[in-house]
């Protein structure tokens, strides 16, 4: 079973990529089980919060926690944290069934219950029947479907992703919005969606957390955050209608 | 289109400069002496070479890349180790470092009474002797591993920076993540490293001739040098000329086909280190062998410092001999530079120019892939077979010692072109993308474009170019050894006659100051080449 859902704190986190770059700070929470979108200009620093959440990058001051442990040294490895990058989430060289079954026996030795929960976890995406295929010979969608399989046989309370649906046209960006809103409904996974359409964050995600110039500026339920009437000032100018009020 | 045509101008020159080593045959046929020739090929030594010039060139192979993937293993897990930088950066230098200054720091080491030597037979093992195969080997292990593992490096790091943290975050263990993740990105880098290291180790000529011992342990272009400067033995020297030729097009042909550059290993992608889990045991293996790669790689630039420091540098300085054996390696090292950086620039600039006509789009013209090829066509005709040629040609005719100066600046920079080709290409085609249209449109052309346009754009290349090229050319043994004589002499064929009357202190100093130039430029190239990545990224 699916561990336990988490909630993460962000703690006055600081972090710049080289020594003279500016400084970024991250403060904010995220709610055990519920889904929340990262919303902000590029280069606000969405994706490097993600990073640091997972453990790819380390703040050079601050603290991020998982609950109550402190996380912010963990190792990658040791973070009970699944991610669904932009491209590049699949093994280009190994089949889509290996690139599922990696997430549950990281050196591909399985027992046929293994199998079995690899072969349903494709079923449960819509993929029944792709195992045998390579990641070449699948739609960009299809390829991201396989990701979100993964993520259903490695069982982590955490789920980041990192503009998961960005290069996919609308329709089939919803369709994969849905699919995510399913497997968190059925998961509870504290899940984190970096995204820059707002649209998708009103879609699928209970709260929001607004960042520019990274840094985090505002969070709040999703339903008031984006809301062109009554959010905050910076949120207006990014959306583009601050000068649009209804009379 | 007045650079289109101009391309071919260093064709020509590359292609009539290799031709001269079919010359001798031309002239040989003429007196009906076809037979001397046919004679030759029941000569054994002409077979015993060519079996032996393949038998080290695929140990030598071998044996780099089985040093070379545990060490690059390591330093890729070990990315956040600080000192990676700077073994990397001393991974580089080999390459330009001189063989006959290797050769010198080799024997100072492994030799009958180099350092390391005595500590092991003081310990009463007996140290084999470095003479024959087994020296050979040890240098081009030198020279090639840490080619082959910047190679591979090279080849990690095209990797999708995805694949490196997914392979993380799955918990894959360093098995599963090497069979997986790391293997499919460096085998085919060390294919084609591998064919690289094959293709230089057939046509070198240095190592074999200082530490090859007599007939048992000689290649081909050593047996062209003896037939032509001890044995005078014409007919045979072509024969082994014509072989060499037939070996290194196979070897050519394979580094073609597996998509190999022999400037691979000069440039090197950056890698983002995250904190990972590493159990103790693993950290200590790794750390193991890297500073054992490194050492292996630094022990013969500190021999070469070392025994360089003792010499009595003062007293060569005043030597008559010395200062012109400089001289005349800077004058024809310069010479050489320039001539093969105009001619690699020209290459590069027409290559550009044929590509920006099919719109940068499709697959390469003719003349684009004629252009590429003229630039390798010293790798198939080495440089020691053109010498031979040449002197064969020239002696019938000519004072062979008075076109010593023409024969080694001009064979010198075809011998750099290659390299400085590759450096300069990339820059070439990026600059013909992006503002050839414009600078029609605005009517910059002729000396105008070359300074507003072409030198600002290809300045940092053409350094670069300039100073690997210089650095070849300084180091290079095999042209001079031929040409060389009383009359005109570089350092390199100096420190081999100092050798050869035993005078070790004298060649030490000399190595010193050779090494030093080499290594300075390497320096400046390296720092130059640092800078336009920077540039490119911001």
């Amino acid at each position: 079973m699916t561990e336990a859902a988490v909630s993460i704190r962000c703690d006055d986190v600081r972090f710049r990529y080289a020594p003279g770059a500016a400084e970024m700070r991250f403060d904010c929470a995220f709610q055990a089980g519920e889904m929340t979108a990262l919303v902000g200009p590029s280069g606000s620093g969405k994706s490097t919060l993600v990073s640091l959440i997972a453990g790819f990058e380390t703040p050079h001051a601050g603290a991020i926690r998982f609950g109550d442990r402190d996380m912010t040294r963990v190792p990658v490895s040791e973070r009970p944290v699944s991610m669904v990058f932009q491209d590049n989430n699949l093994f280009a060289h190994l089949r889509v069934f290996e690139n599922v079954a990696l997430g549950v026996s990281p050196s591909l030795r399985l027992t046929a219950q293994d199998r079995a929960t690899v072969e349903a976890a494709l079923e449960a995406v819509g993929l029944a029947g792709y195992g045998a295929r390579r990641p070449a010979e699948l739609s960009g969608g299809e390829r991201q479907r396989v990701a979100l399989a993964r993520v259903i046989v490695r069982r982590k309370p955490v789920l980041l992703l990192d503009e998961a649906f960005a290069s996919l046209g609308p329709a089939l960006r919803v369709e994969m919005l849905d699919l995510l809103a399913s497997i968190h409904e059925d998961r509870a996974m504290t899940t984190i969606m970096v995204t820059h359409f707002p649209e998708d964050a009103r879609r699928i995600a209970a709260r929001t957390v607004f960042l520019a110039d990274g840094a985090t500026m505002a969070e709040g339920p999703t339903d008031t955050l984006l809301d062109p009437d009554v959010a905050p000032e910076a949120v207006r100018a990014y959306l583009g209608q601050s000068d649009r009020r209804p009379a | 289109m007045a650079i289109g045509r101009i391309a071919w101008v260093p064709v020509l020159f590359l292609a009539a400069l290799a031709a001269g080593a079919f010359l001798p045959l031309a002239i040989m046929a003429l007196p009906g002496a076809g037979g001397e020739i046919a004679e030759a090929l029941g000569d054994p030594v002409v077979w015993r070479s060519l079996r032996f010039t393949l038998v080290q060139a695929l140990l030598s192979t071998g044996l780099s890349l089985g040093f070379a993937i545990p060490v690059a293993v390591a330093l890729h897990e070990m990315r956040d180790f600080p000192g990676r930088g700077l073994v990397l950066r001393l991974f580089v230098l080999p390459l330009a470092l001189p063989q006959i200054v290797a050769v010198l720091a080799i024997v100072g080491l492994y030799g009958e009474r180099g350092a390391l030597s005595r500590l092991v037979e003081s310990a009463g093992v007996d140290f084999p002797s470095i003479y024959g195969l087994a020296g050979i080997l040890l240098a081009h292990v030198f020279f090639n591993m840490p080619l082959a593992v910047r190679v591979a490096l090279g080849g990690l790091s095209s990797m999708p920076a995805e694949y490196d943290r997914l392979a993380h975050q799955l918990g894959m263990g360093f098995a599963a993540r090497f069979r997986h993740v790391l293997w499919p990105f460096m085998r085919p880098a060390l294919m084609s490293a591998a064919s690289l290291i094959f293709m230089l180790c057939v046509t070198s000529f240095t190592v074999v001739l200082t530490l090859g011992g007599g007939p048992r342990a000689t290649t081909l272009e050593v047996a062209i040098y003896q037939a032509l400067t001890f044995d005078f033995d014409i007919a045979r020297a072509v024969l082994l000329a014509l072989v060499q030729v037939a070996v290194t097009a196979f070897a050519f042909a394979m580094l073609t086909r597996a998509g190999g550059e022999v400037s691979a290993g000069l440039t090197l992608g950056a890698m983002r280190p995250f904190a990972t889990r590493r159990n103790a045991i693993a950290g200590i293996v790794a750390m193991l062998v890297i500073v054992v790669g490194t050492v292996f790689v630094a022990a013969p630039f500190v021999v070469v410092f070392w025994r360089g420091l003792a010499a009595d540098l003062s007293g060569l300085a005043a030597q008559a001999s010395v200062r012109s054996a400089l001289a005349t390696s800077l004058v024809l090292g310069a010479l050489a530079a320039v001539l093969a950086v105009g001619l690699a620039l020209t290459l590069a600039l027409g290559m550009a120019r044929a590509a920006a006509q099919r719109g940068f789009t499709g697959t390469p013209s003719a003349s684009e892939r004629l252009l590429g090829q003229a630039s390798s066509l010293i790798l198939v005709v080495p440089p020691v077979v053109i010498a031979a040629g040449w002197f064969v040609s020239i002696r019938r005719f000519g004072d062979v010692y008075g076109a010593a100066p023409i024969m080694v600046a001009t064979i010198n920079a075809a011998m750099a072109v290659p390299f400085a080709f590759r450096l300069l290409a990339p820059s070439a085609s990026s600059m013909m993308e992006r503002y050839d249209r414009l600078c029609r449109q605005l009517a910059i052309s002729g000396f105008a474009r070359l300074r507003l346009v072409t030198w600002p754009l290809l300045r940092r290349a053409l350094l670069l170019a300039l100073a690997f090229s210089l650095a070849l050319s300084l180091g290079d043994l095999g042209v001079i050894a031929i040409f060389g004589s009383q009359d005109v002499q570089t350092l390199p064929y100096l420190i081999l006659q100092r050798m050869g009357s035993y005078r070790t202190q004298d060649a030490a100093g000399l190595a010193l100051i050779l090494c030093l130039m080499t290594m300075a430029l390497m320096m400046f190239a390296d720092r130059t080449g640092v800078g336009s990545a920077e540039a490119r990224t911001s």
